[in-house]
């Protein structure tokens, strides 16, 4: 009856249905799951560190690859052509770092109990103020990736007539919404950890079908490349990479690996498994995801060569599904989507959680709170942290959300010298990298705004040589800069002044000085 | 730990990628896909290859200490 009138796609939305409340009833199951007290940080915001390999290669599986990015990729593609397939690059290099860097951290945490790592940074270098600034960075860079991520669940649901319109358009979005924020209050990193199971066994099932039926049914891919670059010259892409785009290309590349690992989500996700070793063996086996990012970003091209026109980059590819697959399964490869936007979503909350628990309102505030009261104020601010998160997403146009996330990237990279530097050096001095930290995120801000926003790379003179980069590691650049040469100037002044015994004398021997950085 | 050596092997997936003067070429295709895109996806499979060489003899360096 009312089918009619607003369209739904009912065998698509029958089938996402079930799929979603499946998913939904094993997130609440999850608090029962290894079952520990869930009033205590380490376990409602690292399962207790104790994730074995596979569950770890599922479990980053879920976190790392973000619904948001199964759309935005291909969009990107779809808009401009070979630049867009960065992301794959991308992916490429964020494992073998992630191989070097992560077990050192994890180690370190491990030891020291920290759950965050802010709480590394004020160890390592006694410094609140540093650690301070790694938190409100990797709280405020996260929101608008929440927010990001509710707008691929909203596009899902859209582009199968559910909501979008009308004087209820969000109240979709509210329900999904409130089942977020229970399952992550209730059973906090357990819940991600579990439906990341039947995320990944739904993504994999999609891609499979994905690159099996659509490049056949599109003619095969020579014909979708050719169809794309005739459809790409027109609004000024290619299908091949343009030499004056190379910096771009690959700045973006390692800049994003980097980024991505310091975003809290990411360091929380390896922070919950069981050691090194499995850190290490689930960063050799997660490329498998990365090859089925590829494929999600090929996507692009097979929207080209299926004719879709769409101004609403989110709806690209729900539109591109809809047209060449069957119906009932369209909505297996939605509920992947929206499913692939909740894990991410919820675990990005938590580390927002635990990042203003620990480190804002631990170090600031409160600084003798008990382990309950710090996993009731991360579980509080896990959930505020989601509500603004919807906010952005109902209450404001979608690019703002868009330019945030832009920003986010770039102010994220902003905490690498501290808290990547940090495992290896103690030598940066406190005050020297929270200059830099302010260098690079004042500089990163100021880019991004004299690019309207709208763009990530920017063109920075270098010796009289225009070159093209990714404005994030421009900044990252400045700032590390600033950090050694500042290091180098007050390392030596304090040497000077603790000579004459005025020097704060000591002050950077904090708990790691004879840590287990230095011992291994 | 003595013998750090086989991170280098990490920066081999570098090597490969972030100089796109390598292989931002079309031809030659592999089932119509442009050398670019099957490259870099080829790439992929490789790194987790050599990372998992990587992982192989640090588990080993380690046993044997």
């Amino acid at each position: 009856m009312w089918e009619g009138v607003v369209d739904i796609k009912s065998q698509a939305f029958a089938t996402f249905v079930v799929l979603f409340v499946i998913v939904v009833v094993l997130g609440f199951l999850a608090a029962r799951w290894r079952r520990a007290d869930l009033g205590v940080l380490e376990e409602w915001g690292l399962a207790g560190r104790r994730l074995g390999t596979w569950m770890t290669w599922l479990f980053l599986g879920g976190d790392l690859y973000t619904a948001y990015a199964f759309l935005a990729v291909p969009a990107l593609v779809y808009g401009v052509g070979a630049f867009g397939f960065f992301a794959v690059p991308y992916m490429i290099l964020l494992y073998p770092i992630m191989f070097v860097v992560m077990p050192r951290l994890w180690r370190v945490c491990k030891a020291n109990g920290f759950v965050t790592p802010a709480d590394f940074v004020r160890s390592r270098f006694d410094s609140r103020p540093m650690s301070f600034a790694v938190a409100i960075t990797g709280i405020v860079s996260t929101m608008p990736y929440i927010a990001l991520q509710l707008v691929a669940i909203q596009a899902v649901l859209v582009a199968m007539g559910v909501g979008g319109s009308g004087s209820t358009k969000d109240l979709p979005l509210f329900v999904v919404f409130a089942i977020l924020a229970g399952y992550t209050y209730s059973a906090g990193i357990r819940a991600s950890v579990v439906t990341s199971v039947v995320k990944d066994v739904l993504l994999y099932a999609t891609v499979i079908v994905v690159i099996l039926v659509i490049p056949a049914k599109l003619g095969g891919f020579s014909h979708i490349f050719s169809v794309s670059q005739t459809a790409l010259s027109v609004k000024n892409g290619s299908v091949s990479l343009s030499p004056k785009l190379y910096g771009a290309f690959s700045t973006l590349a390692i800049g994003s690996a980097f980024a991505l690992l310091l975003y809290p989500h990411a360091i929380t996700g390896t922070l919950s498994s069981r050691s090194g070793h499995v850190i290490r063996k689930s960063a050799v086996m997660l490329p498998l995801f990365s090859i089925a990012f590829a494929i999600v970003a090929l996507l692009g091209f097979m929207a080209l060569g299926a004719g879709i026109g769409t101004s609403a980059a989110s709806e690209l590819v729900p539109l591109l599904l809809l047209k060449t697959l069957p119906q009932w399964f369209v909505g297996v490869a939605f509920a992947g989507i929206a499913v692939g936007a909740l894990i991410p979503a919820s675990i990005m909350s938590i580390s927002a959680g635990n990042l203003f628990s620990k480190n804002i309102y631990g170090d600031f505030f409160r600084r003798d709170a008990t382990p309950e009261e710090e996993a009731r104020v991360a579980k509080l601010v896990a959930l505020i942290v989601k509500f603004g998160a919807l906010v952005l997403v109902v209450a404001i146009p979608l690019r703002y959300a868009i330019y945030l996330q832009t920003l986010g990237g770039i102010w994220i990279l902003q905490t690498g010298p501290a808290v990547i530097g940090g495992l290896w050096t103690r030598w940066f001095h406190k005050k020297a990298l929270f200059l830099g930290w302010l260098v690079g995120m004042t500089w990163g801000t100021y880019m991004a705004y004299t690019l309207k926003f709208s763009s990530t790379t920017y063109s920075l003179d270098i010796f009289g040589r225009s070159e093209l980069g990714y404005a994030a590691v421009w900044a990252a650049l400045a700032n590390l800069l600033t950090v050694v040469i500042m290091s180098i100037v007050l390392n030596r002044v304090q040497i000077r002044s603790s000579v004459v015994g005025t020097g704060p004398g000591g002050s950077r021997s904090g708990a790691l000085a004879s840590g287990p950085l230095e011992t291994r | 730990m003595t013998g750090r050596g086989h991170l280098w092997l990490l920066a081999i997936p570098f090597v490969a990628i972030a100089f796109p003067f390598i292989y931002a070429k079309s031809s030659p295709a592999v089932f119509g896909i442009p050398f670019f895109y099957w490259y870099q996806i080829l790439w992929i499979a490789i790194t987790g290859i050599i990372s998992g060489v990587a992982y192989l003899i640090a588990e080993r360096r380690e046993a044997s200490e």
